[in-house]
């Protein structure tokens, strides 16, 4: 039996951003376990003042190269909703719909490039070329079919250019809808593949009590704004999203942290499927079914058989938005004249890794007076380090040696797809 | 790679991040039906977003991000030293990008309102060129795959990369879109670098110059025009100072 551990991987790889993670074992004991937030802080807050309406989506869509199109998605209806504002509903159905395409290529990207080697035994996607270039076509084809749905309605995939205050800037062509549609349908079927190719990776049987915070759905899956809902029970407001998150700073992690009824609670795939999968696609419960994942599941590995799910969710939703836009005149109205107002607002937006908040105070002259974005991962971070003590401590106990601890652990953070220069921003 | 039985260099490549959104290395991954060959025409050998295996042998190093921290800046000199070529990659490598308006805040002040009673490490955001010699800089938010792999082919092939003299403006009429500025909207396209192919204009949001200036552009002129279109000064100003790439072109220098 091994008794005497130390496990330092600084930095994590595969995942976006820079976090460290020290595990020590001493004696048999778990003596530490650490899973710290080093990358360098850009002051976001800081630099949306005195910005103009119009500006504050695009600076934000910065915060983070993957879900650009979120932030942009949640800064708009934080304005919007200061202003008052109501966009039409051909805009919202746009939103939507780049949105489906950035949850896809989000989860594809973790799944398949960066989750899937753990399983898989290996470094990196890069041995498969030559091992399995089949499934290195599977994973190109699904998030180019993801990147091109976003390009198509949000006229690019990183980085959005079509998503304004008051609603969408262009109507997309309609011939380029189409072919996607086509795409999706095979996405589909490469995404069942993706689904039993999952089926054969051992899942590691670890569970930890969690309290999960998501929007609450409705009418459907929620992704665009609504009312906070925990499954310790708490139910607040949109504008409330302070109570849902109480932030606060430590000396070690340049992250914020986040609790709520709790030490620590847990946002994403997962979170969004314990409270709202009931209003999944049938195709979606269908492979939750077949991969093992059943409501109230407290395994942060099955983080990743959610995220799984959810494709499937969004490429039939995606299908289903796409006929009702061709059947839309290309002149409907997209985008509504804006006015800006004294006054605050919050945009609460369930971007692929969590919930994202956006608020801001503006003045009379359309400038940002104050403002505030709380970002899933930063809501993730003490959750991630309560759930590594936990495992650390069962390998310990287990007398598993330095590589199976290592191993396990970059696993654990992995699999919340932990996008830590967000967290920082 | 093989060409006509002919089998070229496979350059070593490594691609590093420092103050950013990672947004341009993702684009590594992006363009996913040239994905496979373009991973194949070099070897990857350090990239920690994709590979836990990484090794230093590197011979060209992609570096993304801007330098905001000390710690940053000695990395990235060790980098320097172990690449033969080093390419700054997107609009926070070659001028700090949109972090750089951290730059105009007392960074006391700034830490104190993010950070309250505990503030983090940070220094004033400096793009790469202004730590270490830069052998080649591909600007954009984010870079353009298209224009990455181009650039990637001239080294794996040792010709020299030029790019396009012309602006954003070019890249609008060859895709037919109506330019915004005739519409009454405020557009950087006649005086910013082409090569994005103009998704910006096109996408109904006009050009914020996210790729720097374009070769002799008439920045002075274009105030001018900006004013008789009637754009506010310090709006034209605020554009051109978003991310960086015209700081030092302004007149009367940045405000």
């Amino acid at each position: 039996m091994k008794v005497d551990v130390n496990v330092r991987v600084h930095p994590l790889t595969r995942v976006e951003g820079h976090g460290d993670l020290s595990i020590r074992v001493v004696g048999g004991k778990l003596a530490e376990a650490r899973w710290d937030v080093v990358e360098t802080p850009r002051y976001f807050e800081v630099m949306l003042k005195g910005k103009h309406y119009t500006s504050a989506a695009i600076l934000t869509a910065r915060i983070c190269g993957i879900c650009s199109i979120g932030h942009a998605l949640a800064s708009v209806r934080a304005t919007e909703r200061a202003f008052g504002v109501e966009i039409p509903e051909t805009a919202a159905k746009l939103r939507l719909l780049c949105k489906h395409g950035e949850t896809l290529q989000s989860h594809v990207l973790h799944l398949l490039f960066l989750a899937a080697p753990d399983f898989l035994g290996l470094p990196s996607v890069l041995p498969l070329m030559e091992s399995s270039p089949q499934t290195v076509a599977l994973a190109a084809r699904l998030k180019g079919t993801a990147n091109r749905l976003c390009e198509v309605v949000a006229g690019r995939a990183t980085h959005p250019v079509s998503i304004q205050v008051g609603g969408m800037a262009a109507f997309p062509e309609k011939r380029a809808l189409a072919s996607v549609r086509g795409e999706l349908e095979a996405a589909a079927k490469d995404l069942a593949a993706v689904a039993e190719l999952f089926k054969g990776f051992e899942i590691p049987a670890f569970s930890r009590q969690t309290e999960f915070v998501s929007l609450l759905g409705e009418d459907g899956y929620p992704w665009i704004g609504g009312a906070l809902l925990s499954t310790d029970g708490v139910l607040r407001r949109e504008d409330d999203y302070l109570l849902m998150t109480n932030e606060f700073v430590d000396e070690r992690n340049t992250s914020k942290l986040c609790r709520l009824s709790r030490d620590s609670f847990a946002v994403g795939a997962l979170a969004r499927w314990n409270n709202n999968h009931r209003f999944l696609h049938p195709a979606a419960l269908d492979a939750a079914r077949e991969l093992g994942l059943r409501p109230d599941c407290h395994n942060p590995f099955m983080n990743n058989v959610a995220q799984l799910v959810e494709c499937l969710h969004v490429v039939h939703e995606s299908s289903a938005l796409i006929e009702e836009l061709l059947a839309t005149p290309e002149s409907a109205p997209l985008l509504v004249p804006v006015t800006p107002v004294e006054g605050e607002g919050v945009g609460a937006v369930e971007v692929p890794r969590g919930i994202l908040y956006h608020h801001y105070r503006y003045g009379a002259d359309g400038r940002v007076l104050r403002a505030n974005c709380i970002i899933p991962t930063t809501q993730n971070n003490l959750n991630i380090q309560h759930d590594l003590e936990a495992l650390a401590r069962h390998l310990a106990a287990e007398g598993a040696d330095d590589r199976r601890i290592e191993a396990l652990c970059s696993m654990l953070v992995r699999a919340y797809d932990p996008c830590v220069s967000c967290s920082v921003h | 790679m093989r060409y006509l039985h002919i089998e070229s260099s496979r350059p070593r490549i490594a691609v590093f991040d420092f103050t950013g959104c990672e947004g341009c290395e993702l684009q590594f991954a992006n363009k996913e039906e040239t994905l496979v060959p373009f991973l194949g025409a070099v070897e990857v050998v350090n990239f920690r977003e994709v590979s836990s295996e990484a090794r230093d042998d590197y011979e060209i190093a992609f570096v993304e991000g801007a330098v905001s921290r000390a710690d940053e800046a000695e990395r990235l000199v060790e980098i320097r030293r172990r690449a033969r070529t080093l390419v700054a990659l997107g609009s926070c490598a070659c001028f700090g990008g949109v972090n750089r308006m951290k730059n105009a805040y007392d960074l006391g002040e700034a830490n104190a309102e993010v950070y309250g009673a505990l503030p983090k490490e940070t220094l004033p955001v400096r793009a790469v060129r202004d730590v270490v010699p830069v052998d080649l800089e591909i600007p954009g938010c984010p870079v353009s795959k298209d224009e990455v792999e181009r650039i990637v082919r001239h080294l794996v092939l040792d010709v020299p990369f030029a790019f396009h003299a012309y602006p954003v403006c070019v890249e609008c009429k060859q895709r037919f879109t109506t330019c915004l500025m005739e519409k009454g909207r405020l557009c950087l396209g006649t005086v910013v670098r082409a090569g994005c192919e103009a998704p910006c204009p096109a996408g109904g949001l006009g050009c914020w110059g996210c790729r720097g200036p374009a070769e002799a552009a008439n920045v002075e002129e274009f105030f001018a025009l900006a004013k008789e279109r009637g754009f506010a000064e310090d709006e034209v100003r605020e554009r051109m100072n978003f991310f960086g790439g015209f700081a030092g072109l302004l007149p009367g220098g940045a405000k």
